[in-house]
């Protein structure tokens, strides 16, 4: 929360140092993103505009990084291991911030527009993540545990890179579309846009997304948390009454 | 058919659920089991979480249970007597299980014991079936009958205190056997999604010694009420039923378990069974590879 508000004060910052640095004008094609029963994910278009101070273009084009990150989790993550011939649970980690979802596209690949140093600040890239451990792992069972999420989280798309599918349109528009996988949680997303020049990111702006079920969707979330009885109640009445239904039917064929 | 479900929070293809759910209603139909021992890890392979798995299968259990339950019902091959005994021991088995489930869910070894479970009660059990039905089936091409077993209950059975009359189940035995046997198949339902139904009716059989005419009926009449049991117990503490999801099911299984039913009349029982004991061996052994060779998902992640 904290980093997102320093993340948000970012480009006032940057006004308030130097009139000249550009600054970002970020949008969104959905504020809202709404899960309803054919929910199967959503494609997100983030565009923009970069707007230089004059209007003057700088000689070297910038590049552009878009973000889309959800929630944090706080998880705990177990290790499979063989013990006496079988797998069994072994390693634990425990993460207080690791995002439930973080998708990412650049106009070229990371690691040629961002030194380690700031891709490691603004959290660019998967690997790049803050996950904030809080057992006692030394830092190679930690960075195995992350790799581990990472590819967890990638193979159910909710961890996703696209390095150079940013399209930069005259050096002034930019726009990318990153994929929403059905298996998001709901809750406040942020798209999060830099603008980065000779390996420093001199812009940054934020958009914000919810991510919320519809009517059915919600009723029905709600209900088994809220009114678990009555709904254990509804799950019963529905088995027996098709079973019954069923049996019924084809006692009349 | 893409079909978001609200509880496990993701969408699946409703067409291959309902055929899953079809699969294991005909098999369920067929057998006079109720498939739970399919749908659970069916649904985890199709990437289901496993905790709404297995509390969405219970219900699954429930509605293919019901029609069966009804037909013994009339032809009154229910002992509710004894019926109602392995329901108490099984309410209790599955508030048993809840404190088993959370306590192993705390040292992160559910995952482990479920797969142990699996593999020891299937492989098991496949194999005594599977060797009796062989044992038939020579004896009928060979055409030697086999000397009938004697039915009586085992000596520690006799060895209880208190003795009730099992009218229908035609026995006089002491009601704690058929209470601990209604616990521990409680206790397997809340922990694996399964029924029990195949292995109430050995136990019934082997142990309690009861007739065979009221076995099936009395082990669904206990099958119906504990997986009811199981499915509020899961609704009340760990929220996972989903009720779409359950729907879905039920809607192949109910279907699928008629036509197992019309199929099973016209197939020998002898079959039937070698067939059944040939793929409770298959799951076992799928999930013994599971425990042995490396998993396909070495991490887990579990939120706090």
């Amino acid at each position: 929360m904290r980093r997102r508000a320093l993340l948000c004060l970012a480009p006032v910052a940057l006004m308030l140092g130097a009139a000249d640095e550009p600054q970002l004008v970020p949008d969104v094609s959905q504020r809202e993103v709404v899960i309803q029963y054919s929910f199967t994910g959503a494609d997100l278009l983030l565009f923009g505009a970069i707007v230089y101070a004059d209007g003057r273009r700088p000689d070297k084009p910038a590049d552009i990084v878009v973000v889309l990150k959800g929630p944090e989790q706080s998880i705990i993550m177990r290790e499979k291991q063989k013990v006496a011939g079988i797998w069994v649970n072994a390693d634990t980690a425990r993460f207080r911030s690791a995002p439930s979802f973080y998708a990412m596209a650049s106009s070229r690949p990371i690691d040629r527009i961002v030194d380690e140093r700031s891709a490691a600040i603004y959290e660019l890239g998967v690997d790049k993540l803050q996950l904030s451990p809080s057992s006692l792992n030394d830092s190679a069972e930690l960075s195995r545990f992350q790799a581990g999420l990472v590819d967890l989280r990638a193979r159910s798309g909710l961890f996703v890179e696209r390095p150079g599918t940013v399209e930069i349109t005259d050096g002034v528009l930019y726009r990318a579309r990153l994929p929403l996988s059905a298996r998001v949680i709901v809750g406040d997303y942020t798209a999060e846009t830099f603008l980065v020049q000779d390996g420093r990111v001199v812009a940054a702006a934020v958009r914000d997304i919810t991510v919320r079920k519809s009517g059915f969707e919600q009723f029905m979330a709600s209900a088994a948390e809220n009114w678990s009885f009555a709904y254990g109640l509804v799950a019963i009445a529905l088995a027996v009454g098709m079973g019954w239904a069923a049996g019924a039917i084809a006692r009349r064929l | 058919m893409d079909l978001y479900l609200p509880i496990a929070n993701l969408s699946v293809n409703a067409l291959v659920i309902i055929g899953l759910g079809g699969v294991v209603g005909l098999l369920s139909g067929m057998f006079g089991v109720g498939g739970g021992f399919l749908t659970t890890p069916l649904l985890i392979f199709y990437g289901i979480p496993p905790t709404v798995a297995a509390a969405s299968a219970a219900s699954q259990v429930t509605g293919a249970s019901v029609s069966g339950v009804v037909t013994h019902m009339s032809r009154g091959t229910v002992d509710f007597r004894m019926g109602g005994v392995l329901i108490a021991g099984g309410v209790v088995g599955a508030g048993l299980g809840v404190l088993i489930f959370r306590l192993l869910q705390k040292v992160g070894q559910i995952d482990t014991v479920i797969g142990i479970l699996y593999v020891l009660m299937l492989g098991g059990i496949g194999g005594l079936m599977a060797k009796e039905s062989i044992q038939t089936l020579v004896a009928l091409k060979t055409g030697k009958r086999i000397q009938a077993r004697k039915r009586r209950h085992h000596p520690l059975v006799a060895a209880l205190p208190l003795r009730w009359r099992f009218y229908r189940s035609g026995l006089y035995i002491s009601p704690l056997a058929p209470l601990l046997l209604g616990m521990a198949t409680g206790i397997l339902t809340m922990l694996l999604g399964v029924g029990g139904g195949f292995i109430l009716v050995p136990a019934m059989l082997y142990l309690l010694g009861m007739t065979t005419q009221s076995v099936v009926g009395t082990s669904l009449f206990q099958i119906l009420f504990v997986t009811m049991a199981t499915t509020m117990m899961h609704a009340m503490t760990t929220k996972a039923v989903d009720l779409v999801l359950a729907l879905l099911l039920l809607i192949g299984s109910v279907t699928g378990a008629q036509i197992g039913t019309r199929i099973s009349m016209s197939i020998r029982p002898e079959y039937l069974r070698i067939l059944l004991a040939f793929i409770v061996l298959l799951v076992a052994a799928r999930m013994a590879l599971g425990l042995g060779w490396r998993p396909d998902e070495i991490y887990t992640i579990e939120l706090r």
